[in-house]
């Protein structure tokens, strides 16, 4: 049987670590090829890094992380944030990615899904999705809503549906983020991530709002979820990942238990 | 110095990088004759097989590992490359190189809640002793993403099955030859102790 996967996700701008983990009092905490380093050592499975840079003229400066990602951290990861074209996706697969994250520019774009999983396969195309909860309308059924550009704009589409269509024109997993649960600590939209799992057959990664081990494992198993994104508790050196994984064990979920 | 066949099948830097962190020296070529001449190759490879056969073809390799793996010299396959290396693949109905019987068939489940391809972290368990795979104990994990995986013909060609639903061959090979489905390359530290070990293989 596979092993649930605890990633984590670094949000990079201008090829520093940014967003939640800028405050943290570490030499090494705004590198984040040492993080990656650090957490591939500690026994993660899986990392995913963002691209938040605001400007074009700077893409090149993250293709260079991905690269010095690859030379030091043998476990899979993907890279999203600003990925519009097929080409854009060949430069951080040729940088050494092994998959792409696409978001925003899917849900403009969703050809964008189809052409990449035909360039690369579909396991090298994770589809990346911002979720606000909202009151059920008949545009809405489900009463979560897709919303794009960093959680400002919603797009009128329904999130278990935009999930299905994802699946069918070729994404190979998906990753729910929920707006209302990001950044609480309180755990994950575990209904969300259900209805999501339960309606799809590809693998789903479950982010926003995981602040202990025990909302990791609520997730896993309640949730469906194959996988849990983790940020803060790394990042805050609130938790290690031995910590997160003895824990799961202990309550009989399947982890990789050596590295 | 290992030889990385460069058959147009997705990344082949992520090895040579792996290699490199373990300080072996590797070179990455399309040229049937490189191949020919190569004291030790390694096949990777993600995608199609019958794409990945097509690119062989027109580039000669396929004629150049044959020759390889007559002379004796140690090959480990990855992935496509754990596929293609037997007689056919169901992909794409593909005739392939035929150096170990078999087939490759594709992942036929009865839970309809498990995924095909099979991607993510499981366990190998190891069937017969291999110098490649020591050092491995129980329970350790590899990365795997495919949806096909060999079937060797002989039972005796199967040193390590990982388990979906039911047992498939992990790891299969014959003489010289050597080839893992997972991604060994990005299996943590286990997967560059494979590595390492094939560099100091003698079949």
């Amino acid at each position: 049987m596979l092993s649930k996967r605890i990633i984590s996700c670094l949000d990079v701008r201008d090829g520093n670590l940014a967003k939640s983990i800028k405050f943290v009092d570490t030499k090494d905490i705004g590198d984040p090829v040492a993080r990656a380093k650090k957490y591939y050592q500690e026994g993660l499975d899986e990392l995913v890094f963002y691209d938040i840079t605001a400007s074009n003229e700077k893409r090149q400066i993250m293709l260079d992380v991905v690269s010095q990602v690859a030379e030091q951290v043998f476990i899979p990861f993907s890279v999203g944030g600003g990925l519009r074209s097929v080409d854009d996706c060949a430069a951080v697969l040729l940088a050494g990615a092994e998959k792409v994250n696409v978001n925003s520019a899917a849900v403009k774009n969703p050809d964008l899904i189809a052409q990449a999983s035909r360039a690369f396969g579909a396991q090298a195309v994770v589809l990346s999705m911002d979720v606000l909860r909202v009151k059920p309308t008949p545009e809405i059924p489900s009463g979560y809503e897709i919303i794009i550009h960093g959680g400002r704009k919603a797009m009128g589409v329904d999130a278990i549906q935009w999930a299905k269509r994802g699946e069918d024109l070729g994404a190979g997993e998906i990753v729910v983020n929920s707006i209302d649960a990001d950044g609480t600590k309180e755990g994950y939209e575990v209904r969300l991530t259900r209805l999501i799992a339960d309606a799809v057959r590809i693998p789903v990664i479950a982010s926003g709002g995981g602040g202990t081990p025990e909302h990791l494992y609520e997730v896993l198993t309640e949730g469906n979820a194959d996988a849990a994104l983790i940020a803060s508790m790394l990042h805050y050196n609130e938790y290690t990942v031995g910590e997160i994984k003895r824990y799961l064990a202990a309550r009989g979920i399947k982890i990789r238990e050596r590295w | 110095m290992i030889t990385i066949i460069d058959y147009k099948a997705g990344n082949l830097t992520s090895v040579r990088r792996a290699l490199g962190h373990l300080g072996l020296a590797a070179q990455i070529t399309p040229d049937p004759e490189v191949v020919r001449r190569a004291e030790r190759i390694i096949f990777p490879g993600v995608g199609h097989a019958g794409a990945a056969m097509r690119v062989l073809q027109e580039r000669g390799l396929d004629d150049a590992l044959r020759a390889a793996f007559a002379r004796g010299v140690p090959i480990l396959g990855i992935c496509i490359g754990a596929q293609i290396i037997l007689s056919h693949s169901e992909e794409g109905d593909t005739p392939c190189l035929d150096l170990l019987p078999g087939t490759c068939p594709r992942f036929t489940l009865d839970d309809p809640r498990l995924t095909v391809p099979h991607m993510g972290w499981n366990a190998v368990d190891v069937r017969q002793p291999h110098a490649v795979l020591q050092d491995l104990q129980p329970g350790d994990e590899f990365y795997f993403v495919h949806s096909y995986y060999p079937q060797p013909e002989q039972a005796d060609d199967v040193y390590a099955t990982a388990t979906y639903e039911r047992e498939f061959p992990a790891a299969v090979g014959r003489d010289n030859l050597f080839a893992v489905q997972f991604h060994t390359e990005k299996s943590g530290r286990i997967g560059l102790t494979l590595l390492k070990n094939f560099a100091s293989w003698t079949p």
